[in-house]
């Protein structure tokens, strides 16, 4: 907000009622960060199986776990920031597919069965190839799961900050992000040329997502008013400068420089580090542009 | 049919009785709104004057409320009113997010999303809405803007160019319109909001739709 009226009206709001608090917080933010997780897992396993499928083989049970456990805890929290959570089944019986919220209710559902379908072809089947012709119907279907909220944020008129196709090119970069990050944590055993392309996928997926910030932090003021309005939060003094760029340090610019640091040194030491830095950056990346928008006044 | 409200903001004089009409006739609860009235005051002592702007819902033809709304609890009926099911709204806080106004509220008790219906349940008695009736000076007028007969359409063409609505660069293609209405009065970013005081309150946060 503007901290001091304009020179030539001198305006100053002098009655008004109560101004809402922020809609959608921390709890929003556990949402996308877990998606990413349980969609960016999926797309790495995808792309380990086709270059390593021997060496990766043994990841297709474990990433489908990890990728049950972190869509379940979007789900969780999905409905636990509805303000009546018990009518979600109105999704289903009422649904209005205009709305990316429907849409990706849906495929969030659809996503669910396929995973825990990859869940038993490999765990009580056994069967690799039944495996891999799931997966790929489960990568077709987790695309539109990482991007629906961008698509709702698109739809969120009021919030002029979240514009398409940013917002869908950051979804898709922090499942790559979250992915190749929780993999390189898991998936110790393998080989070297492995861990280097996901090391790659983490760095450039890091690479991406910061241009895209910093490219609306730097040019988005000069659009529009309110965008320039949003940016003053993340600017200067603003209420959350300081978390906005500890949220860009370690999503993106500490992975970005061990990356290259690993990759330069053909050594995997650093790569752990560079995930934790990554998946706790990003939920902090991803709280603050969730929020900033809501601090405006819309009328 | 398609209903529409004019303010005349010249007429308009902030005695909030449109404000607590509409609190009476729905049972808004407190800390909630579905029409306010906002005070800006502007210029420098002793050259200041006071503007008056009533505030509420759009019910635009482009709703990015009703597009969001995941379940159609944000509709519109025949007379183009966006109306609201509060019992079908799963209290997502979508159409919070999506009004460019700021219309849209969780009521806190029921928990469901809930804004201004332009008094439909009145309107479907042949019954003005309430702030309409209430106010002293007439600056609310309210009707039907595809008869050319009717006041609001009367309105609008006498004061044509001069006739304006809120944030039209959104291209929600709201149904509401201001007569006499300016950038501080139509913009919120074209006023500053000092925290921690106003007039007569010292809260300017409260948190969304109490406890859930």
């Amino acid at each position: 907000m503007h901290a001091i009226a304009l020179e030539a009206t001198n305006a100053v709001v002098t009655l008004d009622v109560a101004l809402p608090g922020i809609v959608w917080g921390w709890i929003i933010t556990m949402n996308m960060w877990a998606k990413s997780i349980g969609t960016g897992v999926i797309f790495i396993l995808f792309y380990l199986l086709k270059k390593y499928p021997n060496e990766a083989a043994y990841l297709r049970f474990p990433l489908t776990v990890v990728s049950i456990v972190f869509i379940h805890l979007f789900l969780f929290f999905t409905v636990i920031d509805l303000h009546q959570m018990f009518r979600f089944w109105h999704i289903f019986f009422h649904p209005h597919w205009m709305s990316a919220i429907t849409v990706g209710a849906w495929m969030a559902t659809i996503y669910v069965g396929l995973i825990f379908f990859l869940a038993y072809a490999s765990f009580i089947k056994k069967d690799n190839a039944l495996f891999d012709k799931i997966l790929i119907w489960t990568v077709v279907v987790g695309i539109p799961v990482t991007l629906y909220t961008a698509g709702l944020m698109a739809e969120s008129s009021a919030r002029e900050l979240w514009q398409m196709p940013t917002e869908s090119a950051q979804m898709i970069l922090a499942a790559l992000l979250a992915g190749s990050a929780t993999t390189l944590l898991i998936g110790g055993k393998l080989p070297y040329e492995a861990k280097r392309d996901l090391a790659i996928i983490l760095g450039l997926s890091a690479f991406g997502a910061f241009i895209l910030y910093m490219s609306e932090y730097i040019f988005g003021a000069m659009k529009a008013e309110e965008v320039a309005a949003t940016l003053e939060f993340i600017k200067g003094n603003g209420e959350y400068t300081t978390m906005f760029w500890i949220g860009q340090i370690f999503a993106f610019i500490v992975p970005m420089v061990l990356v290259a640091l690993s990759v330069t040194n053909k050594s995997t030491s650093l790569l752990a580090l560079a995930s934790v830095s990554a998946l706790a950056g990003l939920w902090v990346s991803k709280h603050v542009w969730l929020v900033i928008p809501q601090l405006l006044s819309m009328s | 049919m398609q209903l529409g409200f004019l303010v005349d903001l010249h007429l308009c004089m902030g005695c909030k009785g449109c404000e607590i009409a509409c609190k009476v006739e729905n049972e808004v609860p407190l800390s909630t709104w579905r029409l306010r009235v906002k005070y800006v005051d502007v210029g420098v002592f002793p050259e200041t004057k006071r503007t008056f702007t009533p505030l509420r819902c759009n019910h635009c033809a482009n709703a990015p409320c009703e597009r969001i709304c995941p379940v159609s609890a944000l509709h519109y009926i025949e007379n183009g009113i966006v109306n609201i099911d509060k019992e079908r709204c799963i209290g997502c806080a979508g159409c919070v997010m999506a009004c460019p106004y700021g219309a849209i509220y969780i009521d806190p008790e029921t928990q469901t999303a809930d804004k201004c219906t332009y008094c439909a349940h009145r309107i479907a008695s042949s019954l003005m809405p309430a702030c309409v009736v209430a106010c002293p000076v007439e600056a609310n007028i309210f009707g039907d803007m595809d008869d050319p007969a009717s006041n609001i359409s009367r309105y609008v063409m006498e004061h044509q160019g001069n006739v304006q609505v809120r944030k039209p660069e959104k291209g929600t293609d709201p149904h509401h319109y201001y007569v006499g209405g300016g950038n501080v009065t139509l913009n919120p970013l074209a006023s500053v909001r000092p925290e921690g005081h106003s007039l007569f309150t010292n809260i300017t946060h409260l948190p969304v739709g109490g406890h859930h």
